[in-house]
């Protein structure tokens, strides 16, 4: 595998001076300070390798759309070099470089200049880009009378319409609708499988998920945090609702499965054991089959004066995607002033109705309903679980939905 | 710089192709629109003061000799200004595109020039019809106004890039030269004669390097006549200065140019 996208050391400074004249002179040789600078992103490094898609992610103003736009070659870095090995393709913003009174194929001979290609390279893209637009007779229609999905879905048509080395996508697919959003993902998976990169900006953690071999975590303008999308999206959550509370402290731990269990928070109140058991025996449990009942048993340990006490619990599959979760905020068991050194008992009595695979507990003690607002502590990955289907028929799928079959001949 | 100016010029060409349709789309007289604008002025100006320059025209006893010369001026200086204002705000217009697309910027003020000089040719083949409905028929002198062409749009490119770099990061460039524009035309011999205008204001009016060039538009169109080329040396002298300096700053600013929109 080959390097395609190379950023080394980058830095981009925004600076402002007191007056003009002094940036004006400074282009001709002069070498006058400027009066405030402000740094989006500050020696960033990172590679990228063939077939490999890569998100990144972080919140307002980390400085992710500013790394893109160096990356296309529309923002230059003040330090620093980025290399790229082959043809890019930007798509920042959909439907750049349209003019509202031109028909959607005169817009691609328009804009599709402004990428770059030839007239004659656009006439043999044409049917491609209006077969997958799919917007029918309006594609010779002025795009003033475009909706906003029309638009997109002609604008990524021609955005994508010739495979790139480096794709660079930010935030655009969460425009049109549904059926237009996967036949997006698809084009997008179908290019990376035929040895394009991508590099993509999103806040849709299921994306990520779903997409991405790697995530980039930004922050103020440096990279925090590059690794695995489980490693990385966990840390990041971690991160947002530790952002609200004064004292900030994630830790992550693999285990020899290979789950990642973070721990973060402000540690007032925590669960000090969290076991899942056999419902009748009360011994613990690594592999459940189908149908067993459990209870998940959960100590809290109040350590400081807290004015409310909720305990949230989500269950999640191998690959991150949740499958139940709720807390006692929502079931109506808010415990008030909770005594000091006291120890909770929470237990959660269950049926096991899950399909065949590997799952893991996450457990939130918190002072409300979201852990934003007053996280104490959670943990990701605290009970890791086998279901193994020794009861039932085959099936598939992670949930035992117990149907019945009937079947009547007429 | 240029070279990838070329590589893009089937853009260039949808783009100024789009402009004009653009323009006229949608609006049931289309393309007269923008002939009847200068007409219009032309006959304002015309109108009211006919009497007082028909008298200081010399050698001349066509009726329609002022309408002629105001016209073939108008036409001149049209072009000059259209080219300088639309380079001005061109960055600022299109900096949706520019942050987001990468791509020769250098573009963007070809193809104002494209579509400007194209919008003038139309322009004088509606003039050279009016031309003939008042019986001044067109002689081979017309063929001087592709030099004078070219001269101006060197003129009004060069300075209309300088400022319009500038402008990105001091926007009152824009606003000032509004301003300065109106003074221009008329401390350049448009809408009077240069033998109207009193002995101490005259070496202004021929600094004034729009003066030989409207002066060219005016010989050629009214009397036949082929321009002083001497008197054309000083408004390619600065032209080719302005679009030297264009460049240099256009090049110096590049880095910083995205970052000010």
């Amino acid at each position: 595998m080959s390097v395609v996208l190379n950023v080394s050391n980058v830095t981009k400074c925004y600076a402002t001076y007191r007056s003009n004249l002094q940036r004006f002179a400074n282009w001709f040789g002069a070498s006058i300070a400027p009066t405030s600078e402000f740094l989006a992103s500050k020696n960033i490094s990172f590679q990228v390798m063939q077939g490999e898609a890569v998100a990144l992610i972080g919140q307002n103003g980390a400085g992710k759309s500013t790394i893109l736009k160096m990356v296309t070659g529309t923002v230059r870095p003040t330090e620093g070099t980025i290399s790229v090995n082959g043809r890019i393709s930007a798509i920042l913003e959909l439907g750049l470089g349209f003019n509202a009174e031109f028909t959607g194929r005169q817009n691609i001979y328009q804009a599709g200049g402004l990428m770059g290609f030839s007239q004659q390279e656009l006439t043999e893209m044409m049917p491609a880009i209006e077969d997958f637009a799919e917007i029918g007779e309006f594609f010779d229609q002025p795009i003033r009378v475009y909706s906003s999905g029309m638009m997109a879905r002609l604008a990524f048509a021609l955005a994508t319409a010739k495979r790139p080395d480096v794709l660079i996508v930010d935030e655009v697919l969460s425009v049109g609708d549904s059926y237009f959003q996967h036949k997006s993902f698809d084009r997008i998976r179908q290019f990376k499988a035929q040895g394009s990169s991508i590099l993509l900006v999103t806040h849709g953690l299921g994306d990520v998920r779903a997409l991405c071999d790697r995530v980039i975590l930004l922050d103020k303008g440096t990279v925090l945090k590059d690794g695995d999308p489980d490693e990385v999206v966990d840390f990041y959550n971690a991160m947002i609702a530790d952002r609200e509370n004064a004292k900030l402290s994630v830790e992550q731990k693999r285990n020899d499965k290979g789950w990642l269990h973070t721990r973060s928070g402000t540690f007032q109140a925590f669960a000090a054991s969290v076991q899942l058991l056999d419902a009748k025996a009360l011994t613990p449990v690594s592999t459940a089959v189908v149908g067993q009942k459990l209870i998940l048993r959960v100590d809290v340990e109040v350590k400081e004066q807290l004015p409310k006490l909720v305990l949230g619990l989500m269950l999640r599959d191998r690959t991150g995607h949740i499958i139940w979760g709720t807390n006692t905020w929502h079931t109506r068991q808010i415990l008030e002033k909770p005594a000091v050194g006291q120890k909770l008992h929470f237990d959660i009595a269950f049926s096991c109705d899950l399909g065949p695979g590997s799952y893991g507990f996450s457990t939130a003690v918190t002072g409300s309903d979201t852990h934003l607002d007053a996280n104490y502590e959670w943990q990701d990955n605290v009970v890791v679980f086998d279901v193994v289907n020794t009861t039932r028929p085959i099936f598939v799928g992670s949930s035992a939905l117990n149907a019945q079959i009937e079947i009547v001949r007429g | 710089m240029l070279q990838s100016v070329w590589r893009y010029r089937h853009f260039i060409l949808a783009s100024i192709r789009g402009d004009l349709r653009g323009r006229f789309a949608r609006s049931r007289l289309g393309a007269f629109w923008f002939i009847l604008h200068p007409l219009a002025q032309s006959l304002i100006f015309s109108i009211v003061l006919a009497e007082v320059m028909r008298a200081r025209m010399p050698n001349i006893d066509n009726q329609a000799a002022y309408p002629i010369y105001l016209l073939s001026g108008m036409a001149a200086w049209g072009l000059f200004s259209e080219i300088l204002n639309r380079s001005l705000n061109i960055f600022i217009e299109q900096g949706s595109a520019m942050k987001k697309i990468s791509f020769p910027r250098l573009c963007l003020p070809v193809i104002v020039l494209g579509s400007a000089l194209i919008n003038h040719v139309l322009l004088l083949a509606a003039i050279l019809v009016i031309f003939m409905f008042f019986g001044h028929f067109p002689g081979l002198a017309w063929f001087y106004l592709i030099p004078g062409m070219a001269i101006i749009s060197i003129l009004a490119f060069g300075i209309g890039v300088f400022l319009g770099v500038l402008n990105v990061f001091a926007r009152d460039i824009a606003q000032f030269m509004s301003v300065f524009m109106q003074l221009w035309f008329w401390f350049t011999p448009i809408v009077y004669l240069k033998s109207v205008i009193p002995p101490k204001f005259l070496p202004f009016i021929e600094l004034n390097p729009m003066t030989p060039l409207v002066g060219l538009y005016q010989d050629a169109l009214l009397l036949n006549q082929g321009p002083s080329w001497v008197g054309l040396w000083p408004a390619v002298f600065f032209g080719a200065i302005a679009v030297a300096l264009s460049f240099v700053v256009f090049r110096r600013a590049s880095p910083d140019l995205v970052d000010a929109l």
